[in-house]
């Protein structure tokens, strides 16, 4: 093979045939140390999986990741994609049963970085012992993608499935741990403001830190607050379940390094992306069973009872400020920018 | 962080601050303005307005420098950059409409328009572009101009030129003042300002109008604190100047920036977008600096008159006549993303402000 093939990707990693044979066997699959989860998995380089599915309602979750820069404090695109994806499991109340992996890749990409981005993903499903079943790799014409894409679809199992609309009156709100940390240090990586990120990305599987909190049956919505944060997480979690949300600013954990930032640049740190975080509705008589649980697991151990649900501002998020004032906590508009005068 | 910026939010004092202005409440209906989008942002961040006795109402006047650019500034610069010219100016500014189009949509079109954070910025593109003229587009008040004063008293090169469009807030109280009938019952004066031009900058106006006028910080009990002073003020039937920023804010300002200013600019009468003319509210170039006045440069004359978007209120948000839910088009087709008015598109902008804080008369 020549050095060009070792050091970069190009076409004919994409083309089938001996190069990405060579390639993904010798590369990609060692990687992953759980390849089945049942009679045909990964080694097989078969069409599809077969997976020996546990008791329980299947459920399914996929996505697609983009994120710049691909290497940023505390991940990489590699963790994040399994992360995520196994997160989305969870706050549906399943537990992770098998993942797959597409790559789609800009020819010229360097081999290394694909790698390690390989290994930071393979590392996140052999703590969890999570298969990975079937995967895909594809590259792309120089210019055509900006570096790498990364999908994930994980199937779980749930005994009683939890979604984002399941709010109750009465519920109280609760949110495992520090709000904004991913996307502070997404910010800051970006190079786009003066000053490094106080701190790295919260990028953490919510399995198995969630299981026993899942196992008291005292939760009745959760989501996990990515892309616009705690406020769009409340705000969908409002509007599906028909009910009001009031949460008091001062129990909101947010590290006051993320918080000092936020100010200085006018962001808010309810709209900044978490990816080792979840929001959840609990009900009145569960909610000590299911802190109790939370903190059992240093994931979770911070977790704080922020607010609860109301029969007042249907479909809203009501937000008691420090200063005791209130107002509405809004769907965030689109991805935070730094304000500039 | 700073300790002093926590105990500026303090809840308790909150709570007591709440108590007070309900003790202080008036009987009758009061309309306080201010004039400050930063005022406005911790107002509405903070849920202020839902502490305030009921009959006590803020509104924000004309406190956005990005929206009181009137168009004729506007298109000036539009013209200057359609003429090959870098323009260079604050990032709010290349989105609000001029009666043609933005400055943005001049950019799509080739023109070269260039964001800066300050005047220093635009003259070191000067610098590193000694074959083109470069031209800072100058806007905001009192707190921006010393800015611009500064970098042409500093020897800047011979391609640099400024298109001075920035503003005094004294006038404008008057001017709002003027407007009959009076319904402003009080000023809540803007901290950032005063820091330059002091807190007795307003004594001719409190004297002249009877009105109370109080200087207020950017914190939460900043601000309660300047509100709980106006209503002492009105109950007692006072109309004077305070202080309640003596932290920042002097009796006399900053001297020295005063002192830039006055040998820059000389003072004429200017036009505020929503408002009209208004005398002695505008910065001019001195003779001096005629080297570098692209008005002249370029000759450039805005189109008089205002184009006002149908059914657009931001004339009556920035003379504090209406607050933005009044206005139709409020969150239904603008929002910050498709702003129609300048209050919309300005950081700074009522508009803005209560569609990302959430801005509500009351909750």
């Amino acid at each position: 093979m020549t050095r060009l093939l070792e050091e970069k990707i190009t076409a004919l990693h994409g083309a089938g045939g001996q190069v990405m044979e060579k390639l993904i066997a010798e590369r990609i699959l060692p990687k992953f140390k759980f390849r089945a989860a049942g009679p045909i998995g990964l080694d097989h380089l078969d069409d599809g999986a077969v997976v020996d599915l546990p008791p329980g309602k299947l459920v399914i979750t996929t996505d697609s990741h983009v994120v710049k820069p691909l290497f940023f404090p505390g991940g990489d695109i590699g963790k994040l994609a399994v992360t995520g994806t196994v997160n989305d499991l969870v706050v549906m109340g399943a537990r992770p049963v098998a993942m797959t992996l597409a790559v789609v890749v800009e020819e010229g990409f360097p081999l290394s970085d694909l790698e390690r981005i390989l290994e930071s993903a393979a590392q996140v499903l052999s703590k969890l012992g999570l298969p990975l079943v079937t995967g895909d790799t594809k590259v792309m014409g120089k210019g055509e993608l900006d570096g790498i894409v990364l999908n994930t679809t994980g199937i779980g199992v749930a005994e009683r499935p939890i979604s984002d609309a399941g709010l109750k009156e009465g519920d109280w709100i609760v949110v495992t741990g520090p709000v904004g940390d991913h996307g502070m240090a997404i910010l800051c990586a970006r190079n786009e403001l003066p000053v490094e990120s106080p701190v790295g990305s919260d990028v953490a599987p919510l399995w198995p830190a969630l299981a026993e909190a899942v196992a008291t049956g005292g939760i009745t919505a959760m989501k996990d607050p990515t892309r616009g944060g705690l406020a769009a997480a409340l705000n969908e979690m409002a509007r599906k379940s028909g009910v009001g949300i009031e949460v008091e600013e001062e129990k909101i954990p947010v590290r006051p390094e993320v918080r000092g930032l936020c100010e200085l640049l006018g962001l808010s740190p309810y709209e900044l992306a978490c990816e080792g975080r979840a929001v959840l509705g609990v009900r009145e008589e569960k909610l000590e069973q299911v802190l109790a649980a939370l903190c059992r697991h240093p994931l979770t151990a911070q977790a704080q009872v922020i607010g609860r649900t109301s029969r007042e501002y249907s479909g809203k998020v009501v937000l008691r400020t420090a200063v005791g004032g209130k107002r509405f906590l809004e769907m965030p508009l689109g991805d935070p920018v730094p304000r500039i005068c | 962080m700073n300790t002093e910026l926590f105990r500026l939010r303090d809840p308790k004092r909150a709570r007591d601050f709440q108590r007070l202005l309900s003790r202080l409440a008036p009987s009758h209906p009061v309309k306080i303005v201010h004039v400050c989008g930063t005022h406005e942002i911790t107002i509405a961040q903070y849920g202020l307005r839902s502490l305030l006795p009921e009959n006590v109402e803020v509104f924000e006047g004309p406190g956005c420098p990005v929206c009181v650019t009137s168009t004729q500034d506007l298109d000036c610069a539009l013209q200057i950059a359609e003429r090959g010219a870098i323009l260079c100016t604050f990032g709010d500014m290349t989105r609000v409409p001029g009666s043609r189009m933005t400055l943005e949509e001049a950019r799509a079109e080739g023109a070269d328009v260039r964001v800066v954070l300050s005047a220093a910025d635009a003259v070191e593109i000067a610098r590193r572009n000694p074959e083109k003229p470069v031209v800072f587009f100058a806007v905001g008040f009192e707190t921006t101009a010393p800015g611009t004063a500064a970098v042409l008293l500093d020897n800047p090169p011979d391609n640099f030129f400024v298109l001075v469009s920035h503003k005094l807030i004294p006038p404008a109280l008057a001017a709002l003042l003027s407007q009959e009938p009076r319904e402003i019952s009080a000023f809540l004066a803007p901290g950032h300002v005063s820091t330059v031009i002091g807190a007795g900058a307003y004594r001719p106006l409190a004297e002249e109008f009877r009105v109370p006028i109080v200087v207020a910080g950017f914190e939460p009990l900043d601000i309660l604190y300047g509100l709980s002073l106006i209503l002492r003020q009105l109950r007692e039937g006072r109309a004077g100047v305070e202080n309640a920023y003596p932290r920042a804010v002097t009796e006399e300002g900053n001297l020295r920036a005063q002192e830039l200013f006055r040998e820059v600019f000389r003072i004429g009468p200017a036009i505020w977008r929503g408002i009209g003319e208004i005398p002695d509210s505008g910065f001019y170039l001195r003779e001096e600096f005629r080297d570098h006045d692209a008005q002249k440069e370029f000759g450039v004359v805005g189109r008089m008159g205002e184009e006002k978007p149908p059914g657009c209120r931001c004339a009556e948000v920035l003379m504090a006549k209406a607050i933005p839910t009044d206005c139709p088009l409020y969150e239904k087709v603008c929002t910050p993303l498709t702003p129609v008015g300048p209050c919309m598109v300005g950081a700074e902008g009522a508009c803005n402000i209560w569609y990302r804080y959430s801005g509500r008369p009351r909750l």
